[in-house]
């Protein structure tokens, strides 16, 4: 087990009043598993995330971290157009004052085993849609993250570049043997992508129902391909309300 | 991207186009000029306009050897320069440093922003007498004067320049546990140098508005002075070369910031 949400609860609190986000919300992801949220929109799925990265604290429940970082990787990649994508990968190292030899290598080693070797010296500007969320998931694997916290990163992108990006960063986590949370509002990514999908109610969010997913050969393409995937998505769909 | 060598027939015709209309744009500018200085001169030597008001650009010509001649020349211009660079370091400077501690914390913020907002609408002139009486007559109450003129909007500018900075991004240093200092360094001044580079030109225009309005309250040299003193005794003559002087010291500084904002943004 790297995470577990035990009766979480999550009050926001501003001059208009107080909005409470997350009431007694309960779930667990395991080492390696990539985990999907879905919900209707302002549910509180991103909340889920920064109280899962420790960015907020939880107002009651309990929140139980398995070990290793976490690492984000956002809806836009974030990448700092001043800095080269070689650059842009460091910056986790920076920041944690651990950018000495071993790790620099150890960073680029990452880049190049899945690609990135001849765009290392370009500017993030140069670069398509698809190839700048692979540095921002690259930066994010670099910084030696476990469990990698997704919010909504494809949802930028065109809707091709978007099926190739999700085929590409779930290989990747999957290749890493990395744990991945997805927030997303897409019902045909989380399932495509995930091993479990959790359903969660409007606000204030609780899970509605979870859901493994066993079918295909683990690739999003399969997933698509298969004749499971429509009985499946209506019966998200019907949870969600929609 | 690699240079490409060798274009279509098509693409040689838009370079071609493009340079074509460059010169257009030059030969028009200059020609504007040598008109105004031409029709000046020529309403001056035919008296259709009085040259003892309006001088004349061979009187101004003339005024510029004269001073040369007497070594008053450069001694001015040295004068301003001089007040005008240090305050506009010093304002840029000490406004780039406020704006930082500004942003380092949000209470101060919160404390500081009505006394900034009525800085900024005060006419800093009114504080002239002021001025001459703490700082005395000399170049030190001028240099004064060019930084209050502009330190505000130095302050101003680049804060908001560093509060522009894109969420994602803060979001991203935020859960990779950078602090205030790393932040800081990282992404808001990387990311807020455009905002600075337009602040520097601000600041060049408001730097010699406090210098020239410093020497008018209070100097014995400088572009400012001989200005106020031309007026006085009515050698209107003086006015327009200490006039035209500036237009061309102004523009030089420009062009230097604008280069340098070539230099740094590439």
């Amino acid at each position: 087990m790297i995470l577990k949400f035990t009766d979480v609860d999550y009050t926001y609190h501003t001059l208009a009043g107080e909005t409470e986000a997350l009431k007694g919300l309960n779930f667990d992801i395991l080492r390696g598993q990539f985990v999907s949220v879905i919900g209707p929109s302002g549910c509180g799925k991103t909340t889920i995330l920064s109280l899962a990265a420790g960015i907020l604290q939880p107002t009651g429940g309990e929140i139980t971290r398995g070990g290793g970082d976490c690492g984000y990787m956002l809806q836009r990649d974030a990448l700092f157009p001043w800095r080269t994508v070689e650059e842009n990968i460091f910056l986790p190292l920076e920041i944690r004052g651990t950018k000495n030899a071993a790790e620099k290598s150890r960073a680029l080693a990452l880049a190049e085993k899945y690609g990135l070797k001849d765009f290392l010296k370009k500017r993030p500007g140069e670069l398509s849609g698809g190839m700048r969320q692979r540095v921002a998931l690259i930066r994010t694997l670099a910084a030696g993250a476990e469990l990698l916290l997704l919010d909504e990163p494809f949802s930028a992108l065109d809707y091709q570049t978007r099926l190739e990006v999700c085929d590409d960063v779930q290989a990747i986590i999957k290749n890493e043997k990395k744990t991945a949370l997805l927030v997303t509002h897409d019902i045909s990514e989380a399932i495509a992508l995930s091993d479990k999908v959790i359903v969660l109610s409007a606000r204030p969010a609780r899970v509605v129902a979870e859901h493994d997913i066993t079918f295909g050969d683990g690739t999003p393409k399969s997933r698509r391909n298969s004749g499971r995937f429509a009985a499946m998505f209506e019966k998200l769909r019907d949870e969600l309300g929609i | 991207m690699k240079k490409q060598t060798t274009y279509s027939q098509g693409h040689v015709e838009f370079l071609k186009n493009v340079r074509r209309k460059k010169i257009i744009i030059w030969t028009a500018r200059l020609g504007l000029l040598a008109v105004i200085i031409g029709a000046w001169e020529l309403c001056a030597q035919f008296e259709l306009i009085d040259p003892f008001v309006t001088s004349s650009p061979s009187r101004v010509v003339a005024t510029i050897g004269e001073l040369y001649a007497t070594g008053n020349l450069f001694y001015h211009i040295g004068i301003t320069l001089m007040e005008t660079i240090t305050g506009f370091f010093a304002a840029v400077i000490t406004g780039y440093g406020v704006a930082v501690l500004l942003w380092m914390s949000d209470g101060a913020r919160r404390v500081f922003e009505p006394y900034i907002v009525v800085l900024n609408a005060l006419p800093k002139i009114a504080l002239g007498p002021l001025i001459i009486i703490w700082m005395g007559t000399g170049y030190t109450a001028i240099i004064f004067m060019t930084v209050i003129v502009a330190i505000i909007v130095c302050i101003m500018n680049t804060l908001t320049g560093f509060l522009q900075v894109d969420g994602t991004m803060l979001m991203l240093m935020r859960a990779l546990g950078a602090n205030k200092r790393q932040t800081l360094c990282k992404l808001v001044i990387p990311s807020s140098l455009p905002q600075l580079m337009n602040t520097l030109k601000v600041a060049v225009g408001l730097a010699w508005i406090g210098s020239i309005m410093g020497e008018y309250i209070v100097s014995r040299a400088g572009l400012g002075y001989l200005i106020v003193y031309g007026g006085q005794v009515f050698r209107l003559d003086l006015v327009m070369t200490a006039t035209i002087i500036l237009c061309a010291l102004a523009g030089a500084m420009y062009a230097a910031v604008a280069l340098l904002e070539k230099l740094v943004t590439k």
